[in-house]
């Protein structure tokens, strides 16, 4: 049956894909209608709180809740005593929602308390008595990894590391090929430098929430903020010892996650709460709770060594990065050490990532997880040396630019790629040849992410009335609702409002991913696009049914099923919503599936440039201009594609200027708020210029990349090459904060 | 701990309510009025995605105790739209994409209809200035910004 004359990824003429829409959800989201985590409520509702470690490093003697519990109001305390033992894949996940012998960083979660009021539940915490040993700690990585360091496990190294280090290496990774050594002796320059760089959060605006409640038969719903609501109700169901099937888990409108909403930490003490107390239970973190207690990224310290031509050409680059991950094993040292040197075809390339435990919250997935700090060390040694050799840093990276047939220094080798589509455009824009003021640099970046696919279900329904509903496994985490509409409309060739797409509970569709990886638009879509196909067989087959004539003989086009063929005869086109009306008379509803573990998703490339300004007097640092390059295959909704390189960008802005993580000598973080914790306000910033690309990619029915999270590994290396041009000293050490900034001034 | 009784008017609405004395505003409206529209993203008024106005005046509902809402007008996201027109600011960031999770965004839209009730023809440094008190994490501003000034510019035709 030949359903569509346009296939494969051939240049083709969309309808729908590339235009600019209203999404699906606007409405609600300016009026406040829609529901976040922290917005739902239930009948005879209980209100959760937790208490948390004091204390860096404790051992846990003792926990009293007796007072608590004789409270007039409080309903139920728990404590990891409640917990069923845990499986192996999430002892460490329990351990961070709930500590067991040991508090391992400031804000640790020891008890929590269910209770009539928050007033009440905050007067319960202030009873419960906890008997901690404090222990000595360590909160930098490089401290971390001296043998003689306070050591938070013992023997849960993994076979990677050798012998002799300190007992907080928890693995250690090494990707490349080639001779370092033979390459470092081609060249003309050498460069060997360290470079580091601090903790950061996600800084999501809404903090972690979440209703759970449980009936006496272990049925348990779960209403919460997250990025995966499958892996939820996988991790919690293993935790408190319940089946897959019993918990079912409905995902609120998110506000924002950036990788920090993929794991658990209220979801299972609220859980276990309503369980004890047989009542719906409500939990919302603070925000000193945020920045305390859930995922911020790495810190980390790099050493490079790069060798380069006097004409450009890189002989060789090594580098070892050093990542703490928090309090458990799982920094995402190996995403660093794989993606370091990605964007460039090197003959001899190795890489080594160290992942150290410290008494710091366990991090969790920050976009582009890993890649930033990587980028930022290497990118910067480029700009560096080319500098020194007196050449273009463009031209440089163009000269090394991986491409179609590049041998990836992390394995693989590139299908197409648009690394070198994005370094040309920047070197033809206008930015790159505007004229700069004195006190101002300019500086450019390439960044990669592999991009992520994975399991993915979607249902699609042709409804009697000939609309469509899409049901897909997903969080919206930033405009996904309207793109999935987009590729359905598209594929079924009917309007964009025609089809509404919702974000299922865990009850109704199969296995999804978390959203990650920049894998929705890409996995999702592709999955609608194929649920859509499906269902257009089926429509082709009602079609034939009714015309009395082979299915093969019926095609789809423009929204309708036609006849087609030699032997088709003269039947006037069924309309999607002729089928639909018939649908019960054919042989019953109308509906498409499609269920995969996605391949394909199609690494992505972007160049970043931008312009600062640095105050000479005191330090500070201005973004004058930036624009961003990248690659999305295909953009399916433009205004979010350049949304994502915009937001990404100015994370990379915080993260290079502002933000990091503050411990004092006790290890505790004096910076829990956003007064303290500042992340970029409209102020500090110009507009953000975003050019979309768009190389198709081969494993994308339209050619469809991810492009949430390249925009981030960029711009820590872009900014301290221009802060580095413009001060005339190089800058190693972010962020590159005015007091900070203004020393290298001064040492100049 | 007795509670005491408020009498105000929210969006044009006569609202009493009975609140703890050290209760927020924000509190009062989310938790016994149901009006979840504000958004606690710190309760410290660094965000400002809790923002109302009181009195035309902008401040962060979770800044403010609900006894204080006694005797005065409270203006709130869900009163934005005219039934069901929407508010020049909610149309344009609906078209311009300002939005991408929309947690700050009631916040965001209840400050800059602040600001161009007192400037309807703010510059690009007014608009960033005024609204550099509510955070976005998720769209870097530059859509947010230029919705505004969009939206400025109609109300300035329309007027």
């Amino acid at each position: 049956m030949a359903l569509d004359r346009k296939t494969g990824t051939a240049p083709r003429e969309f309808k729908i894909i590339g235009t600019r829409p209203a999404r699906p959800d606007g409405i609600d989201k300016v009026t406040g209608r829609a529901r976040f985590g922290a917005d739902m409520s239930a009948p005879g509702m209980l209100v959760g709180r937790v208490l948390r470690s004091p204390h860096a490093h404790a051992r846990i003697k003792s926990i009293d809740s007796s007072a608590a519990e004789a409270l007039s109001g409080v309903h139920a305390v728990v404590t990891r005593a409640d917990f069923p033992a845990p499986g192996e894949d999430v002892a460490d996940i329990l351990d961070n929602c709930m500590a067991g012998e040991k508090a391992l960083y400031d804000g640790h979660a020891v008890a929590a308390v269910a209770a009539s009021s928050a007033a009440v539940a905050r007067q319960a915490l202030k009873l419960i008595k906890v008997e901690y040993e404090p222990l000595p700690h360590v909160t930098d990585v490089d401290a971390a990894m001296a043998v003689d360091a306070p050591a938070l496990h013992e023997g849960r190294a993994n076979e990677t590391v050798p012998d002799g280090h300190s007992p907080n290496v928890m693995a250690r990774h090494a990707f490349g090929h080639g001779d370092i050594e033979a390459g470092l002796a081609q060249a003309d320059r050498v460069l060997e430098r360290s470079y580091r760089t601090e903790a950061t959060h996600q800084g999501y605006i809404e903090p972690h929430a979440c209703l759970a409640s449980m009936g006496a038969d272990g049925q348990a719903d779960l209403w919460c903020c997250t990025q995966g609501h499958y892996m939820v109700r996988n991790t919690c169901a293993a935790i408190l010892g319940i089946t897959q099937g019993q918990l079912r888990v409905t995902a609120s409108e998110i506000g924002g996650g950036f990788g920090g909403k993929t794991t658990v930490f209220l979801e299972p003490v609220a859980l276990m709460l309503a369980k004890k107390t047989g009542r719906p239970v409500k939990m919302v973190m603070s925000r000193a709770e945020v920045l305390r207690a859930t995922g911020p990224t790495s810190s980390s310290s790099v050493d490079i060594r790069l060798g380069m031509t006097s004409d450009g050409r890189i002989t060789a680059g090594f580098a070892e990065l050093r990542y703490q991950g928090g309090a458990y094993p799982g920094a995402p040292v190996d995403m660093g050490a794989m993606s370091a040197f990605a964007p460039y075809d090197l003959e001899n390339v190795r890489t080594i990532g160290w992942d150290v435990v410290t008494n710091r919250p366990k991090a969790a997935a920050y976009r582009a997880p890993g890649a930033p700090m990587a980028a930022f060390a290497v990118e910067s040694a480029i700009d560096e040396l080319a500098r020194d050799l007196g050449l273009d840093p463009l031209e440089v990276r163009l000269k090394n630019a991986a491409r179609e047939g590049t041998r990836a220094s992390y394995g693989p080798t590139y299908p197409a790629i648009g690394l070198e589509a994005t370094l040309r455009t920047a070197r033809d824009h206008p930015h790159w040849s505007a004229p700069l003021g004195p006190n101002q640099g300019r500086g450019v970046a390439c960044g990669f992410w592999f991009n992520f696919g994975g399991d993915t279900c979607v249902s699609l329904n042709i409804t009697p009335d000939g609309t469509v509903n899409l049901s897909e496994g997903n969080p919206d985490i930033g405009g996904s609702r309207a793109s999935m509409s987009m590729m359905a409309a598209e594929e079924l060739g009917i309007p964009y409002d025609k089809v509404r797409t919702v974000i299922a509970d865990t009850g109704s569709l199969g296995q999804n991913e978390v959203t990650d990886g920049s894998r929705v638009t890409f996995a999702v879509g592709l999955a609608t696009i194929e649920a859509a196909r499906a269902a257009k067989r089926e429509m082709c087959k009602r079609a034939a049914q009714v015309w009395g004539i082979d299915e093969e003989a019926v095609i789809w086009e423009d929204g309708a099923a036609r006849p087609s063929g030699p032997n088709a005869g003269e039947h006037p086109p069924m309309t999607l919503a002729d089928i639909a009306a018939i649908a019960s008379n054919t042989g019953g509803p109308i509906a498409g599936h499609y269920e995969i573990n996605a391949e394909g998703a199609g690494v992505s490339f972007a160049t970043h440039m931008v312009d600062t300004e640095v105050d000479p007097d005191t330090g500070a640092v201005t973004i004058l201009r930036y624009t961003v390059f990248q690659d999305a295959g295909k953009a399916v909704h433009p205004s979010y594609v350049e949304g994502q390189f915009q937001g990404g960008a100015v994370q990379g802005i915080g993260w290079a200027l502002n933000e990091e993580y503050i411990y004092d000598d006790n290890g505790i973080l004096q910076n829990a708020g956003f007064l303290d914790y500042r992340i970029p306000v409209a102020s500090d910033l110009p507009m953000i210029d975003a050019v979309i690309l768009e190389i198709p990619n081969p494993g994308h029915p339209y050619g469809v990349r991810g492009v949430g999270e390249t925009s981030i590994v960029p711009p820590l290396a872009a900014i301290a090459n221009a802060v580095s041009a413009a001060t005339g000293t190089r800058m190693s050490d972010l962020p590159m904060s005015p007091p900070k900034v203004l020393a290298a001034i001064q040492a100049r | 701990m007795s509670k005491i009784h408020v009498t105000t008017t929210i969006n044009g609405d006569p609202v009493d309510f009975l609140c703890d004395p050290g209760e927020t505003l924000l509190d009062v409206l989310r938790d016994r009025l149901g009006m979840t529209g504000s958004k606690e993203g710190c309760g410290t008024g660094d965000c400002g995605a809790c923002s109302v106005t009181v009195e035309g005046r902008l401040v962060c509902s979770c800044l403010m105790l609900g006894a204080e809402a006694e005797g005065r007008e409270i203006a709130t996201i869900e009163g934005m739209a005219d039934g069901e027109t929407l508010h020049p600011l909610q149309r344009k960031f609906i078209e311009h994409a300002a939005l991408q999770c929309g947690i700050c965004t009631p916040g965001i839209l209840v400050a800059a209809k602040s600001l161009l009730e007192r400037n309807p023809d703010p510059t690009e440094e007014e608009t960033r200035y005024w609204l550099a008190g509510n955070l976005c994490r998720c769209t870097g501003y530059d859509k947010i910004i230029r919705a505004v000034m969009d939206a400025a510019k109609d109300m300035r035709e329309a007027s």
